[in-house]
């Protein structure tokens, strides 16, 4: 209970903060402050209950189907990290108080930290792979929107749009990696993978799972080569700065690494890959370091170079350097957090972050100056602060590897490099701002901050001091109970000490003191405008070229790959699919089958002489007679429906004759937008064109052919038993409905048709809005001549939208049409009411009352029915959807799963006995949005002419 | 029967296919809807063909699967149907669309080189 606690607060805490005024300062720091601190002290009170238990678990089903729960699982070292995330956000909160200026929207800040809080609690508490990766990315957006939170800054904007594009693909990565894990360990489980360790290195999926994993490790705690975006990620304001890619987000791939350390590593691979890439980081951001400008390029730079330390230590497959590794990430955590926040002080205070404009500031700030020196000895190793203890860890580990020769050299003189690099710019960091002339042309006076500002800062600069000193009694036990957790039953004895007496870690810290100071004094003092030897090694340049280049060679290879011309790309197609299916025929030949056939009628045979004459028609004039081409696919489509009555589909018949009618009426409406053409004008028929068209009928007829062939095959053999006995036995025991193909519609497969009908209304909706911006083409809008003729000054004068009729010829017709409207609603819900026991149904009830209302428009003319009449297609739509679900909604009620059906059956006094289902609500959503998507469309393919109408006299004025 | 229905989805396919071909918008709409005819009754025919025996239980009959229809594909058909119904409505649209912006109506939206 209290580790879900933990995992809520901050998110709730979130949406809250996102919720209060713009200017709220204080509410918002006391909000995420107090969320912060409870966190923390919940975190804390479930030490003794860890120490105790070993491992505290919390499982909620998510997809039992999957086999994944939601679980969360705490062990000694997620309990130290989750203190880490929560300590060290509620200093933050302070901290941020004082830095964010008032002009700042705070909301967005404090409620994204809570968020960020919330998604890394939820990396560090998971139990379960894919949640993990899933928090994982949430880590990755909201350190995004937190880097671009000055979003009117142009680096900011292409710092967070990097930092998301580097680990969000990582996050890709990583997700990959667990699933192959979940694979190969047999479960998703934390506890089920960490248990598999042979299983999964003997598995020939380890070296990928190993590669896509260290890719979402490296990716996240900007390991060299992907370790560009971090620099770039410091626009952000600095408690983030020191919040998220200081303290805690950049160590989740750390953590990740020790987390899976049992199941992973121990292998050569894990050493190279790791071990490697820790290794390459740690010197060549040491370097770097030593030559930015910017106070907190030197700290992102040297963030990134522990961080390698880190990834080092723990690629050396040793109990002992992933001790090492546990403890530096919470050193580092300290010091780091706290120089971050000495570089915001001054930022804040003089305006400028400048190493070659800062000096001297020591007697300006003092307070400040302290603090960020103790910080920066620990950074730089020096004996009795935190730094100094992992780092002997550290080079201890390097000495003592169980490596081949050259290997055993090589390391130690690395790390003492390293040393020195992390001493000299130590050095710089202090001696430049603190130290040497008193800056004079500062854009703000300097002075120490606010004491609330610091208190942050002096506590975990204490921290710093009190571990370096007393190690053993103040992190020793939570130390022992984390790598326990990881490391189990082989967990090495250790002690945390600060005199081990004189030996070779010792000597190696003393000559990186001596070297790093050296180092400074000689080459250094001077501030350089270029990198020397590594000035090309610019991850940026090398990102942004690869975001040039990437969409560029697709375009290429899409061009290459795709013809241009629509035509061809059906060519393609239809020659692709054709050969597909030709395929088989030719190896396994087409043969008839055994079943009866069912005697040919005459009447049959006719009917298709006639639908085939059609269709044959409709290719033939589709061109120049486009008029007849509909009416003679109308007739295709009748011999459709007819056959359908014939081959006992009622159902099929009336849907499909009542779509045919809607649209021809579709269609002739948009015949008129269509440009003239006409034989006569046709251009001289070339013999490329006479073969294209030959080309085309041939590869028609083989297609044509060949489907009649397989559509004969098929009926020709008895039918397969499928599940369609299951819908015909069980229509009226469980649907209730004596119309199977109804019950299926409505009951059985209520969810598909529940998504089929949102399917139209998103259509319809689509339709609408893209008329909404119809530009017609210039010669299309004046009113055809057909109109012109036929209406003479009528056409001109308007309409009268007051007149109880419409003006002209067609006022008869008008009367009778409008006497119909009623008739024909009666008829549209009579087809509704019975569906579900006879022919009929939500679509064709719908259909029927669309077309109604569209004979409406047809005979009145758009204008006087308007008048006259309105229609809300979108309520209908609307209401459709809000009946249908509410219907699937209402099996809830009784604990049943989402539609399904329920009944009730009995007598009522005056009506007598009576049958009422929730099916019957879901068919009438049916019918509703049936009627909304299908008149929406119609009326505003219509109304195009008025609009062109409209806009005729304003075109000519101008 | 089998054959005639078998020869009349040949047939509507084979003229919506030629119709896909082509290089007009509206020649491309019909043939769509042609070829959504064939579809719709090779997936009719894939429950076989039954005279006279609707999926509608008949209460003195009972409820035998033999004495039916196969439901399922008539089932499937319908949602096919008006289906097809809105997409030829936003191709359509997307074609008067393509045609006001472009000025033409082939499909392309521009005049081939080659007549």
């Amino acid at each position: 209970m209290t580790l879900t606690l933990i995992l809520l607060l901050p998110f709730l805490g979130s949406v809250c903060a996102a919720l209060l005024p713009a200017n709220a300062r204080n509410a918002e720091a006391w909000l995420a402050g107090a969320v912060a601190l409870a966190a923390t002290a919940l975190v804390a009170s479930l030490y003794p209950q860890v120490a105790a238990a070993g491992v505290l678990r919390m499982t909620l089903p998510w997809a039992p189907a999957l086999g994944l729960d939601f679980s969360l699982r705490m062990d000694g070292f997620a309990w130290l990290f989750a203190l880490l995330v929560t300590g060290m956000g509620t200093l933050v909160v302070v901290y941020a108080r004082y830095y964010m200026s008032p002009a700042d929207p705070v909301p967005r800040f404090f409620s994204f930290f809570l968020a960020f809080m919330g998604a890394m609690l939820g990396i560090v508490l998971s139990g379960n792979l894919i949640q993990l990766a899933m928090f994982w990315e949430l880590t990755s957006l909201a350190s995004f929107m937190l880097i671009a939170y000055w979003h009117h800054r142009a680096d900011a904007r292409q710092g967070a749009r990097m930092a998301l594009v580097v680990t969000g693909a990582g996050g890709l990565a990583l997700l990959g990696g667990a699933l192959l894990l979940g694979h190969m360990a047999g479960g998703y489980d934390l506890d089920t993978v960490l248990a598999a360790r042979d299983a999964i290195q003997a598995h020939s999926w380890y070296p990928l799972a190993l590669g896509l994993i260290a890719l979402g490790a490296l990716t996240k705690s900007a390991q060299f080569p992907f370790h560009f975006w971090l620099p770039h990620a410091m626009a952000a304001p600095t408690p983030v700065s020191a919040y998220l890619h200081s303290a805690t987000m950049v160590k989740a791939g750390v953590f990740l690494l020790a987390r899976l350390w049992p199941v992973l590593a121990g292998t050569d691979a894990w050493f190279w890959i790791i071990g490697g890439a820790g290794l390459c980081t740690l010197v060549i951001a040491g370097y770097l370091a030593n030559f930015q400008q910017d106070m907190k390029g030197v700290l992102a730079y040297s963030t990134i170079s522990h961080l390698g330390l880190i990834t080092l230590l723990l690629g050396m497959n040793s109990p002992l350097a992933l001790i090492a590794a546990v403890f530096h990430i919470f050193n580092h955590a300290t010091f780091k957090a706290s120089l971050f926040m000495a570089a915001g002080i001054v930022d804040h205070e003089t305006g400028t972050r400048n190493l070659r404009r800062l000096s001297g500031l020591y007697r300006a700030m003092p307070i400040t100056a302290t603090l960020a020196m103790v910080a920066a000895a620990a950074m730089a190793g020096v004996p009795l602060l935190n730094g100094f203890l992992s780092k002997e860890m550290f080079f201890a580990e390097t000495v003592f590897l169980e490596r081949p020769d050259w290997q055993r050299i090589v390391l130690p003189l690395a790390a003492t490099l390293a040393g020195m690099f992390s001493v000299a710019y130590s050095l710089r960091f202090i001696h430049q701002v603190f130290f040497g002339p008193r800056a004079q042309d500062l854009p703000r006076e300097p002075h120490d901050p606010t004491r609330w500002m610091l208190l942050p800062s002096g506590l975990l600069v204490a921290a710093c001091v009190l571990v370096g000193i007393f190690p053993e009694l103040t992190v020793g036990p939570f130390l022992r109970a984390a790598t326990d957790a990881i490391l189990g039953a082989e967990a090495p004895a250790y002690s945390l000490a600060v005199w081990h007496g004189l030996n070779l870690p010792l000597a190696m810290s003393a000559s990186a003191m001596a070297g790093g100071a050296v180092l400074y004094r000689v080459f250094l003092r001077r501030s350089r405008e270029t990198v020397p030897l590594l000035g090309h090694l610019d991850g940026k340049r090398m990102f942004d070229r690869l975001q040039v280049a990437l969409p560029a060679r697709a375009a290429q290879l899409i061009e290459r790959l795709s013809p241009p011309r629509l035509q061809m790309q059906l060519l393609a197609l239809v020659g692709v699919a054709l050969a597909g299916a030709l395929l088989p025929v030719l190896t396994h030949g087409l043969s008839w089958g055994t079943r009866p056939t069912t005697p040919a009628d005459p009447a049959f045979v006719l009917l298709w002489l006639i639908g085939g004459v059609c269709a044959l028609a409709v290719a033939w004039q589709a061109k120049y007679h486009r008029f007849a081409a509909l009416i003679f696919s109308g007739g295709a489509g009748l011999a459709t429906s007819l056959t359908f009555v014939w081959l006992s589909a009622p159902d099929l018949a009336l849907t499909q004759l009542a779509v045919e009618v809607v649209t021809a009426v579709l269609i002739l409406l948009g015949l008129r937008w269509l440009p003239r053409r006409d034989a006569r004008y046709a251009r001289s028929r070339a013999a490329s064109t006479r073969l294209r068209r030959l080309r085309d009928a041939l590869l028609a007829a083989a297609a044509g052919l060949g489907l009649a062939g397989v559509a004969y095959a098929v009926l020709s053999r008895p039918a397969v038993d499928g599940i369609s006995p299951f819908f015909i036995e069980q229509a009226l025991p469980q649907g209730g409905g004596l119309n199977v193909v109804n019950v299926i519609l409505v009951d059985f497969r209520g969810f598909d048709t529940f998504g089929e009908i949102t399917v139209l209304g998103i259509v319809a909706l689509t339709v609408f809005a893209l008329l909404r911006r119809f530009r017609p083409a210039p010669e299309s809008v004046p009113l055809p001549h057909q109109q012109r003729e036929q209406d003479g000054p009528a056409a001109e004068a308007g309409v009268d939208p007051a007149a109880t009729l419409p003006a002209g010829y067609l006022a008869l017709p008008a009367v009778l049409v409008r006497l119909l409207l009623p008739l024909a609603m009666m008829v549209s819900l009579f087809f509704l009411l019975r569906g579900h026991n006879a022919p009929g149904g939500g679509f064709v009830g719908g259909l029927i009352l669309a077309t109604a209302l569209l004979l409406q428009y047809i005979v009145g003319g758009t204008l006087w029915v308007e008048s006259q009449l309105r229609i809300h297609p979108l309520s209908w739509m609307a209401l459709g959807l809000f009946s249908a679900a509410a219907a699937g909604l209402g099996a809830w009620l009784t604990d049943a799963p989402f539609l399904t059906s329920l009944a009730w059956h009995g007598e009522l006094p005056l009506l007598g006995e009576l049958h009422l289902s929730s099916v019957l609500l879901f068919d009438l959503g049916v019918y509703l949005l049936v009627v909304g998507a299908t008149v929406l469309m119609l009326i505003a393919i219509a109304h195009q002419s008025l609009r062109a109408h409209h806009r005729k006299p304003a075109g000519g004025a101008a | 029967m089998e054959i005639v229905l078998a020869l009349a989805i040949g047939t509507l396919a084979g003229s919506g296919i030629y119709l896909l071909l082509r290089p007009r918008t509206f020649q491309v709409i019909m043939g769509l809807s042609l070829l959504g005819y064939a579809v719709n009754l090779f997936i009719f025919g894939m429950g076989r063909l039954r005279t006279g025996a609707p999926p509608v239980i008949d209460a003195a009959r009972g409820s035998d699967p033999s004495l039916y229809a196969d439901p399922l594909p008539q089932a499937l058909v319908l949602t096919a149907i008006v289906i097809g119904f809105a997409t030829t409505a936003l191709f359509l649209v997307v074609l008067l669309a393509s045609r006001g912006l472009s000025g033409t109506d082939h499909v392309d939206g521009r005049e081939s080189e080659k007549p």
